[in-house]
């Protein structure tokens, strides 16, 4: 075997970490946007993501659908699974507090899990990658097609989801809602509304997140709760509600387990990514790219 | 009226009672315990089908010795209290001749002093050690298992190595109880084969990939990669360690591989893979003189007609578990210690993990080398490995 170099090592494990990263930036990026709406950490963000991917071997797979038919209706019926978590779970509840409401999220978490479990039973799934299984080659280090995709889909997601907040009059509405709801329903905005929204929105991208990560690494009913936790710990340490904190947070925690598990030791990998969490929220409570002032005026 | 009705109801009651309990009189009472539902249900589940389909199939042919059997099953959820009240239960109350079960090594052992202290032989189906031996190296009195110990998986992918002239190895395992069993087994054991390992990494058991573990191994050079986990995870190492252009490395997986479906699973990156199995994971690869191949493959055929999905290893030790204790019953009928003592001196029993030869210092009954075949995956399937 040919000499393997500390440099393609460290590629290696820079690849791999921002791959990983940019999933976890995905979930974090949910979390946010129904976080800014609400101020409801949803718990059952990571169940969107189990369900993307299952639903997307459902249809791709066994139905036969083309990748791009099954890539979108995957979406849509996902996003159906938020309308009802919003629906059902949220806004029922009378005299919602937040605290009530997070718990509700947990509770609907485990029904989907649990119903999931049902449908496609216990066992792992596997979708075929995008564009093959042939590893790219660079400096040693080799890269799977799928790295791509996942990274790509970071960006497009991220690109619509600033061009949908700052350029349409809806986009704006729920940042209104956001930065306070009762004036934005003084002046006009269905909160309710705007609630739905978020938790479509939420939902499409876990959707999406969990399309692209299953080729790398297969999905079953109960992988949701470790990606969520996951991504929770991008967003605190990114700073709750900020985009680009959710994007940093993300990148950063994949890319110090990934180095980590390398350089120091694999069974220390995930506390590695905590102490780094610690450390952020010792110096900067309220994240990397949070705002104090922000922070201070939400109830959670 | 009511009182008439009251009256008619209690001595049609006390009929019925007459009229059955000799009807149950007429059977020898099985218990089992197993996880069929709850975190270990992957282990609980194939285990009832399997104890259930035996059932009816002794029965069906005349049950034993004239009298039917009847199998009481219990669901511990994976919970080591509730397993100890459903084991209480049995015994107590359901007066069982024999208990199987538990799943779980560690609800095993949570019952292990109730059936030392109730006199009653139990037949666990999970894999510790520690089940039949006690802190002091003895054999507990009154319990048995009948699942290979990870040690004799470890011996027997020592063995192929040492076969093969290799010497440098990394491990990879998964942080469960599981992979951590497997990983201390194999530090303990490689000295002894003159074994030196030079990696020894781990993952978390959901997580979504392990290039960074398998590049550091790669940068070690090793002759061969042991990986030891259950779950995706397993497959997961393979199609990382494919993609990373490792394939020269020779890879040993765990008995916890023994299911087509990894294979299926693993697109390819399975090829050459080689892996200790129990005869009943891959009854069609054995050779027509192999002294389980029968059992293996008739219980492969009914398993599968019945439920329509492919056997697992884990119905394997229900198996192997029901089997011992409707022999015993067989022998000696429903005397719990003299079930103990039969089960204790049985020798040469052929089940669908080994041939199980037990004794007052064995209360497993296996070697490594009737425990398991070395299997290699070849285009797609499992082969004998040379």
């Amino acid at each position: 075997m040919q000499e393997f170099t500390l440099t393609s090592q460290l590629v290696q494990y820079l690849i791999t970490g921002l791959t990983i990263g940019s999933i976890y930036a995905m979930v974090a990026i949910g979390f946010n946007i129904i976080y800014n709406v609400t101020e409801i950490i949803n718990l059952a963000q990571g169940e969107f993501v189990m369900l993307g991917g299952l639903i997307m071997v459902f249809l791709h797979v066994a139905a036969g659908l083309p990748l791009f038919l099954a890539f979108f209706m995957t979406v849509i019926l996902v996003v159906l699974v938020g309308m009802l978590l919003d629906r059902l779970a949220i806004r029922p509840i009378r005299q919602p507090s937040v605290l009530t409401l997070i718990i509700a999220t947990i509770a609907a978490s485990i029904i989907i899990k649990g119903i999931a479990m049902f449908i496609w039973g216990k066992d792992p799934f596997d979708l075929p990658a995008f564009s093959g299984r042939e590893p790219i080659q660079l400096m040693g280090a080799v890269i799977q097609p799928q790295y791509f995709w996942v990274g790509g889909f970071l960006i497009v997601v991220v690109v619509l989801l600033t061009l949908f907040f700052e350029k349409t009059i809806i986009g704006k509405a729920m940042s209104a809602c956001a930065d306070n709801p009762d004036a934005a329903s003084l002046v006009g905005i269905n909160v309710k509304h705007m609630i739905l929204l978020s938790f479509c929105l939420s939902a499409a991208i876990g959707a999406v997140a969990g399309i692209t990560v299953t080729p790398i690494a297969l999905m079953e009913y109960d992988r949701g709760a470790m990606l969520a936790v996951k991504g929770f710990g991008a967003v605190v340490l990114g700073g709750l509600g900020s985009f680009p904190g959710a994007i940093l947070g993300g990148l950063i925690m994949g890319t110090i387990e990934s180095f980590g598990a390398g350089l120091v030791h694999s069974g220390y990998k995930d506390a590695f990514a905590l102490i780094v969490l610690l450390a952020v929220l010792f110096f900067k409570p309220s994240g990397l790219l949070g705002s104090i002032e922000i922070s201070k005026i939400k109830k959670f | 009226m009511p009182k008439k009705f009251v009256l008619i109801a209690t001595v049609f009651l006390l009929c019925m009672g007459v009229v059955i309990a000799p009807a149950l009189a007429d059977s020898y009472k099985v218990g089992a315990v197993f996880s069929v539902t709850g975190r270990a249900s992957f282990l609980g589940d194939p285990e009832k089908k399997t104890a259930v389909m035996l059932a009816d199939e002794i029965n069906k042919a005349g049950g034993i010795n004239g009298k039917k059997l009847e199998l009481i099953v219990y669901d511990d959820e994976g919970d080591a209290t509730k397993t100890n009240l459903a084991v209480k239960k049995l015994i107590s109350q359901d007066k069982v001749c024999v208990v199987i079960g538990p799943s779980l090594s560690g609800n095993s052992l949570a019952v292990v002093p109730l059936a030392e202290q109730l006199k009653t032989p139990l037949i666990s189906a999970a894999a510790s050690y520690k089940i039949v031996t006690d802190d002091a190296g003895k054999q507990r009195y009154w319990v048995f298992k009948v699942p290979q110990s990870d040690s004799m998986a470890v011996e027997a992918i020592y063995n192929h190595m040492k076969k093969k002239g290799i010497k440098k190895i990394a491990i990879i395992s998964g942080t469960t109880g599981f992979g951590k069993s497997g990983q201390s087994e194999l530090v303990r054991l490689a000295p002894q084969y003159g074994i030196e390992i030079i990696a020894n990494e781990s993952y978390g058991p959901k997580d979504t990939d392990m290039t960074a573990q398998l590049t550091k191994i790669k940068g070690t050079s090793p002759e061969a990669i042991v990986n030891w986990s259950i779950g995706p995870t397993q497959v997961t190492v393979l199609r990382n360690y494919r993609d990373l252009g490792m394939t020269s490395i020779p890879f040993y997986q765990s008995h916890g591989f023994g299911s087509k479906k990894n294979i299926e699973l693993a697109a390819g990156a399975a090829e050459g893979v080689y892996t200790p199995l129990g005869a009943c994971a891959t009854p069609e690869a054995l050779p027509a003189d192999h002294p389980q191949k029968k059992v293996a493959m008739g219980y492969n055929q009914s398993y599968t007609a019945m439920y329509n999905e492919p056997v697992s290893t884990f119905g394997g030790h229900a198996w192997d578990s029901l089997s011992l204790a409707v022999d015993a019953l067989k022998a000696v009928g429903c005397d719990r210690a003299k079930i103990r003592d039969y089960l204790e001196n049985k020798k040469g029993f052929v089940g669908q993990h080994g041939v199980f030869n037990f004794s007052p210092n064995d209360h497993n009954g296996l070697v490594w080398q009737d425990a398991f075949n070395m299997i290699v995956v070849k285009n797609g399937d499992w082969a004998m490995a040379d």
